[in-house]
């Protein structure tokens, strides 16, 4: 698939003659082997979700939430390694208060992000630390409008309408691209990133997961929260019915 | 004897009258011009009204030095946030910057403040900042030694959403009448006006402001009084 390190992957300090850092690129593989991640951008607000694997029927239903509120108009969807997504959820928490504290008002998301992006990338730099197993997308509404960000193990952060993480990335990505967004409420959003998320998931290799999702948007009073039960359960049901749609063509 | 030298060495002092008001579309920022230390009136011109950023300016009132410093720590700490939020600060961020500074330093900072300015999300903004590092966001607000004298004057002529001349008007007047009254404050005028076009800036000399009642008419040099119809001067 990819070529193996043979002794330049040791440590996240040493570089390939090629010029890559393998230590990194192996984070990144724990991130692709995790339960997707989407994320929308409507003209409203923002949209994720995530498709939750459940490892044991044992688990409680809601419990291990992938989707975090990092702030009172932003929240963080992880993929990846669950520990290291929770380290990272806890340092933009403090990062939000931090500078609210400061400077009077609530983060702006492209702030957040630089912020979360450079803890991240800080942890690539250092021999006795090891990379964070875990991509972030950060969705929140500020001043300037609903912004959506990735975070990946590298550090690097980008800004985007649309972003999937995890198993079913290229799937989603196909999905979204077919979306208009500019003309979509978070309402539909809902429906739509439900809908991918049952599409790319892969019955036959993962038997049950659990829908996670959440929105920011004007409905929502620009708060980040979970969709509402209602809204959630319309989704699932419209979802689902598109999977039959799909397999009966 | 010693009086004297104490004038020369108290610290540095603004009595002052410093003045902050909204009106449609910006706001005017006002002040005196008198630094004294002790009674002797070390700066008769001085500006109080300093600038944080583009958009955003501060009056300062108390003690020079504590105001002076406090303003460069938070214009330091303005360049540097717009440089990592892409665009001009806020005024609210530069009025809590301004409070936290004030605030954690309350033991040894004796001043208060102002900040005016203009920003597109919230408009004219004024923000008080008192002695004990409260932050107040206010229609208008006004602050130092001379303003005592005029707590009266705005309860009766204040009015919200006034033009940009009505308010430069109000912020000359008000400053006049407390220079008429406060003898830690005197000099000239000096007014900011903030709005969405920028920044006007202008200036009053002593002799254009309007005389209230038993104040003496400014004069140029007091050969003038000689030169008029007056007696013979002495020369034995």
């Amino acid at each position: 698939m990819s070529s193996i390190g043979t002794g330049y992957d040791l440590s996240v300090t040493t570089f390939s003659p090629d010029g890559r850092v393998f230590q990194i690129e192996y984070a990144a593989k724990a991130v692709d082997n995790s339960g997707t991640v989407v994320a929308i951008k409507c003209k409203d607000g923002i949209v994720m979700g995530v498709e939750k694997l459940i490892a044991s029927k044992m688990l409680l239903p809601g419990s291990n939430r992938r989707i975090h509120s990092v702030h009172h108009n932003s929240g963080m969807a992880v993929a990846g390694l669950a520990a290291d997504g929770r380290q990272i959820v806890t340092r933009a928490k403090s990062e939000a208060t931090n500078y609210e504290r400061v400077y009077g008002e609530a983060i702006p998301v492209k702030e957040l992000a630089e912020r979360v992006a450079s803890y991240v990338h800080l942890c690539t730099l250092y021999w006795w630390l090891r990379p964070f197993g875990c991509g972030v997308i950060v969705g929140g509404y500020d001043r300037d409008g609903p912004q959506l960000y990735m975070i990946e193990p590298s550090g690097i952060s980008y800004r985007y309408f649309g972003a999937a993480i995890g198993k079913g990335r290229q799937g989603a990505k196909t999905e979204i691209e077919k979306l208009k967004l500019s003309e979509m409420t978070c309402r539909q959003g809902v429906i739509e990133v439900a809908r991918i998320i049952y599409g790319v998931h892969d019955e036959a290799k993962d038997k049950a997961f659990e829908l996670e999702l959440s929105w920011v948007c004007d409905e929502s009073n620009r708060q980040h929260e979970k969709v509402p039960e209602n809204l959630l359960e319309e989704a699932k049901v419209a979802a689902k019915a598109a999977l039959e749609e799909m397999d009966a063509d | 004897m010693d009086s004297i030298h104490n004038d020369l060495n108290a610290p540095h002092s603004m009595g002052t009258t410093i003045i902050g008001v909204t009106y449609d579309g910006g706001v005017v920022l006002g002040a005196d011009s008198r630094t004294s230390t002790g009674m002797y009136v070390a700066n008769r011109a001085s500006d109080k009204i300093t600038q944080l950023t583009d958009n955003v300016y501060i009056c300062r009132s108390g003690s020079a030095a504590d105001s002076q410093v406090l303003s460069d720590y938070v214009r330091y700490y303005l360049h540097q946030h717009t440089i990592q939020l892409g665009q001009p600060a806020t005024v609210k961020v530069a009025a809590n910057l301004v409070r936290m500074v004030s605030y954690n330093n309350k033991n040894m900072l004796q001043t208060g403040l102002i900040v005016g300015g203009w920003d597109k999300y919230e408009g004219g903004k004024i923000y008080g900042i008192p002695l004990g590092g409260t932050l107040l966001e206010q229609p208008f607000t006004i602050g130092g030694s001379g303003s005592s004298y005029l707590y009266g004057f705005f309860d009766q002529v204040w009015k919200e959403g006034m033009t940009q001349d009505e308010a430069e008007k109000l912020v000359v007047k008000a400053v006049s009448l407390a220079i008429a009254r406060d003898g830690a404050s005197g000099g000239v005028v000096r007014t900011v006006t903030i709005n969405k076009d920028g920044v006007l800036r202008k200036f009053y000399p002593g002799n254009t402001l309007p005389l209230w009642h038993e104040e003496l008419e400014a004069k140029d040099s007091l050969l003038d009084s000689l030169s008029a119809a007056s007696p013979e001067p002495m020369v034995s």
